[in-house]
């Protein structure tokens, strides 16, 4: 037999003691719901799972400030814009929490950046659709931020300090959010007919996407199960989407609106909601780049990057002329 | 692709209000001592969180070796007599 690469390189596939005594460590903090440190050791896998997950997160977040950066402009009033402003810098500042959580795992700030850059790294897929009219700011709000919030509240438990702690922070910023969103729409329920219009075409187009944020159904997802016994998922995609879809079922009501799914119902029996089947095609395809703003966003970002360096390098250039008059 | 900062890491505690202790926030980077202040202003304090903001240098905090947490923090370990609740016979005694 060939030997293995792992042979040739001389790292053992056998684990040593201090490994072995490590593991047991590490699985006796997750048998007891404990929490992991930066400096406590980690199976490689915890770590590689938990950095990708954490920097998506982060780089959603600053995606994110795109569809509704774009409105601020033509937001209907000064108050409006105001609101909009301070959400989107609370979204600048979610991702800086997630960047510095994911670095704890012990990759770059500038590497995490550069996967975003060079589109290497993903983001949540809802960003990838446009925001066409300003009832699109409300159904974000109410169905995005709202999904984001039913996914978020259970991971400020997750095993891993600095992703929970950064998540607290977050899930504390972020009911605002859910609540200027539902309050759009409100006003315009209670508007012409026109806006009423609008605003339940922005609810048409969000409803479907805002489920699939939860991700592909617990059959179809292969990480979830690994994810859960290491305490970093509580709840299964479905669980959550579950609980989410029941909860805008009656708040649509207060809207006077409807969501576009005929066949959403409570099954007493199963005692579970049961709604129309996604269209996961298009979840994929928007996964890989093809969503309606995909190239837009990203190539966004990278301008945004551009654009800034000269501020970057003048802080760096600043911060050297400091440090050396001090020395002299 | 991007140029790389290298911008160190810095640790930042808020003080939340006038007659509490810092507690640490975060961290955030900058390139130096001033601007991690301000950063460390709009990134940690959006909500009127704090009073009084420091920011230390990652590197240049010292911490216990987490491998060694169990023999280190042995001491108090078994000395419930340093806690009140160890003392059960006055029990009831009014003030005490």
């Amino acid at each position: 037999m060939a030997p293995s690469a792992s042979q040739e390189s001389g790292l053992s596939a056998v684990p040593s003691y201090e490994e072995e005594q490590s593991q047991a460590r590490f699985d006796a903090l997750i048998g007891k719901d404990s929490r992991v440190e930066p400096r406590d050791w980690m199976p490689e896998a915890y770590r590689k799972t938990l950095t990708r997950q954490v920097s998506q997160h982060a780089h959603s977040e600053i995606i994110g400030m795109q569809p509704e950066a774009n409105w601020i402009t033509r937001a209907p009033s000064l108050k409006r814009k105001s609101i909009l402003m301070a959400k989107v810098q609370d979204e600048a500042g979610h991702g800086l929490y997630l960047y510095s959580a994911a670095e704890t795992l012990g990759t770059s700030r500038d590497e995490l950046n550069d996967q975003l850059l060079t589109g290497r790294a993903k983001y949540s897929s809802i960003f990838n659709y446009t925001a066409r009219s300003w009832a699109d700011m409300g159904a974000i709000g109410w169905l995005v931020d709202g999904a984001a919030i039913a996914n978020q509240v259970p991971l400020c438990r997750a095993s891993y300090g600095p992703y929970g702690r950064a998540m607290v922070r977050i899930c504390k910023e972020e009911s605002f959010h859910q609540r200027q969103g539902f309050e759009i729409l409100l006003a315009l329920s209670r508007g012409t007919e026109a806006q009423k219009k609008m605003a339940q075409d922005a609810i048409n187009r969000f409803y479907e996407p805002s489920l699939m944020m939860f991700g592909p159904p617990d059959d179809q997802s292969p990480n979830s199960q690994q994810s859960m016994a290491w305490n970093i998922k509580r709840f299964s995609n479905d669980e959550l989407r579950q609980r989410f879809v029941g909860m805008i079922a009656e708040q649509v009501k207060v809207l006077g609106m409807t969501l576009p799914d005929p066949e959403l119902h409570f099954d007493e029996e199963k005692k579970q909601w049961i709604h129309k089947d996604l269209n996961w095609d298009e979840f994929m395809n928007v996964i890989k780049g093809n969503g309606p703003a995909n190239s837009q966003r990203l190539e966004r970002r990278r301008e945004a990057h551009r654009e800034g360096a000269w501020v970057r390098e003048a802080a760096s250039a600043y911060a050297a002329k400091q440090a050396q008059s001090e020395v002299a | 692709m991007s140029q790389q900062n290298n911008w160190p890491l810095w640790e930042v505690f808020v003080r939340s209000s006038r007659g509490l202790s810092h507690v640490h926030a975060g961290s955030l980077h900058a390139p130096d001592a001033q601007m991690a202040v301000r950063n460390a202003r709009d990134l940690y304090t959006r909500r009127n969180e704090g009073v009084s903001l420091w920011v230390v240098k990652s590197s240049d905090i010292i911490s216990s070796d987490p491998d060694e947490k169990d023999s280190f923090f042995e001491s108090p370990q078994g000395k419930d007599y340093r806690h009140a609740t160890y003392y059960k016979a006055s029990e009831g005694v009014k003030h005490l």
